[in-house]
């Protein structure tokens, strides 16, 4: 791999968003809303309920790591779309560039923009509720890990979706995340859920940071085997998501979809 | 300059393509095609609509995968060397316009981060200037021109410095004068820098003046091979154009394929 051709789509994504604030402001401004409103809730749940649960702290803080997962998969998929929407297929893949080259620079564009995302969840939850998020201590670390794994590994398998089934498939990207949040606790245990639901959950890694969190936050300490587990389950996934991706591309240029890529033709 | 000739090496050519076929379903779209492009040489590949030859160009460019046959750019075979192999290729093409939320200056660094083209500031100054993109170089794509738009597309095809260079109709949007100094500036090209060109273009007096050999592919063969100048006296037509029409109207069977004019190409 080259570092040249990385720069490239990382670059062109920066260029993007200093000349179009429509871009810049989704990334901020959705979950400064979501920050906001899940403060506010929190806050309320705080003084009305008497369980001793810190609501600040479970309830806007698993909001504010679902968050920062969706935005890392839409990292991806937004960079992996601006080529999609200008119909660039062509142009891009009929250079030296290689594939990893292309993987790389769209999950090194997705972190820029997460990061900015999480910056600005933890300005507003921290400034405006007081949430203790640094509480958590080093254990930020793995779960933020883990998130973000799984956010790289959705992102290009939604992107790999695209690709086979062309721009109108795109609807599918978006409710994802919406999709999954039922299954990996992020508002309450595993155990809240029937057997199958449970199963499932346990085959998604953010359903280990999200049970972890709860344990720390409630005193019980955590289960390092547990987020261990979560790690690999990410890591799985985006190996399997590359190949996924690598496997799907190779179909689009041998199938001639690549070539004629457009909302009628591919299919 | 006259047909590759048996004692031609190998290594001097930019394009060796040996039966080059491609196959959806029942339908071929190329039929085992076989031609070279020598370093220095303008080939025209002539042809009416579906013909076959955008279906050889995407197949030049690695985003269509033969069905059979092999592609060598720089004597680098296509299939097992991609990335180095489209190192030494650049195209335009009317169906693939550059990014429109990109300007000028911004696709060109782009790409030539794609191409890891050195000293790239300089490169990038030296076409705006050459190509006349000086005064738009900050101007987004989609707000220029079609004339405009193909003077930035071959811009970013000669910015790598090809070997081989694939132009699909490039002159289409451009005046008959921008069309004049494009076409000299290309044969310049060729001739100073040794890269092969492979040309299609439906203006039959533009492949007489530039290209030093045209290949006529009907069906997804070539049924005819020669000099432009010469090629309609030889078979009693009174011009190109006209000898095109004549081909073009005649039934697949009427015309078998042309062995390779270089027995190094035959399959």
């Amino acid at each position: 791999m080259k570092w040249r051709p990385i720069a490239a789509i990382v670059l062109r994504q920066f260029y993007l968003m200093r000349s179009s604030p429509t871009r810049v402001l989704p990334m901020v401004a959705w979950v400064a809303v979501d920050i906001i409103l899940w403060g506010f809730i929190s806050r309320y749940l705080d003084s009305v309920a008497s369980t001793g649960v810190n609501f600040i702290s479970s309830l806007l803080g698993a909001v504010l790591f679902w968050d920062f997962f969706t935005r890392v998969m839409q990292g991806v998929t937004m960079a992996f779309f601006e080529d999609v929407w200008s119909r660039n297929f062509i142009n891009m893949f009929a250079t030296p560039l290689l594939i990893s080259e292309y993987l790389t620079g769209l999950v090194l564009t997705a972190i820029i923009t997460s990061l900015v995302g999480l910056l600005v969840m933890l300005v507003l939850a921290t400034w405006l509720f007081g949430l203790p998020f640094f509480s958590l201590g080093l254990l930020l670390l793995p779960f933020l890990l883990v998130l973000f794994l799984f956010g790289i590994a959705l992102g290009v398998l939604a992107s790999a979706m695209v690709l086979r089934f062309g721009p109108a498939s795109e609807w599918l990207v978006w409710p994802i995340p919406a999709l999954l949040s039922p299954f990996v606790g992020v508002f309450y245990p595993l155990s809240t859920l029937p057997a199958w639901m449970r199963a499932v959950g346990h085959l998604l890694p953010p359903s280990y940071v999200f049970e972890s969190m709860r344990a720390v936050l409630g005193g019980h300490g955590y289960s390092p085997g547990g987020l261990l587990t979560g790690v690999g389950l990410a890591t799985l996934d985006i190996l399997l998501a590359a190949w996924l991706f690598t496997c799907v591309y190779r179909y689009v240029v041998r199938s001639g979809l690549l070539a004629r890529y457009s909302a009628e033709s591919a299919g | 300059m006259s047909a590759p000739g048996a004692a031609t090496a190998a290594t001097d050519y930019a394009l060796q393509v040996r039966a080059l076929r491609k196959q959806y379903g029942d339908t071929v779209a190329v039929d085992g095609i076989s031609f070279g492009v020598r370093r220095s040489e303008i080939v025209g590949l002539l042809g009416p609509n579906g013909a076959g030859k955008t279906t050889t160009i995407n197949m030049v460019l690695g985003v269509l995968q033969p069905s059979a046959g092999s592609i060598l750019i720089e004597g680098i075979e296509l299939s097992r060397h991609r990335s180095q192999a489209l190192a030494h290729t650049n195209f335009a093409a009317v169906y693939a316009p550059l990014p429109g939320n990109l300007t000028v200056q911004q696709n060109l660094r782009f790409f030539s981060l794609v191409y890891d083209v050195p000293a790239a500031a300089a490169r990038i100054e030296s076409l705006l200037t050459e190509y006349d993109l000086r005064r738009l170089r900050k101007v987004r794509c989609g707000l220029l021109s079609s004339g405009e738009q193909t003077r930035l597309s071959l811009a970013k095809a000669v910015l790598n410095q090809p070997r081989l260079l694939l132009l699909d109709e490039p002159t289409a949007s451009l005046d008959p004068s921008a069309a004049a100094l494009v076409r000299s500036r290309i044969r310049q090209m060729a001739q100073r820098s040794g890269c092969g060109i492979l040309w299609t273009s439906h203006n039959m007096y533009e492949v007489q003046e530039t290209c030093d050999r045209v290949l006529f592919l009907s069906h997804g063969r070539i049924l005819l091979e020669g000099d432009p100048k010469t090629l309609p006296h030889e078979h009693g037509a009174a011009t190109l154009e006209e000898l095109f029409i004549r081909l073009a109207r005649e039934p697949q069977a009427d015309h078998p394929q042309m062995p390779a004019a270089d027995p190094g190409l035959a399959p």
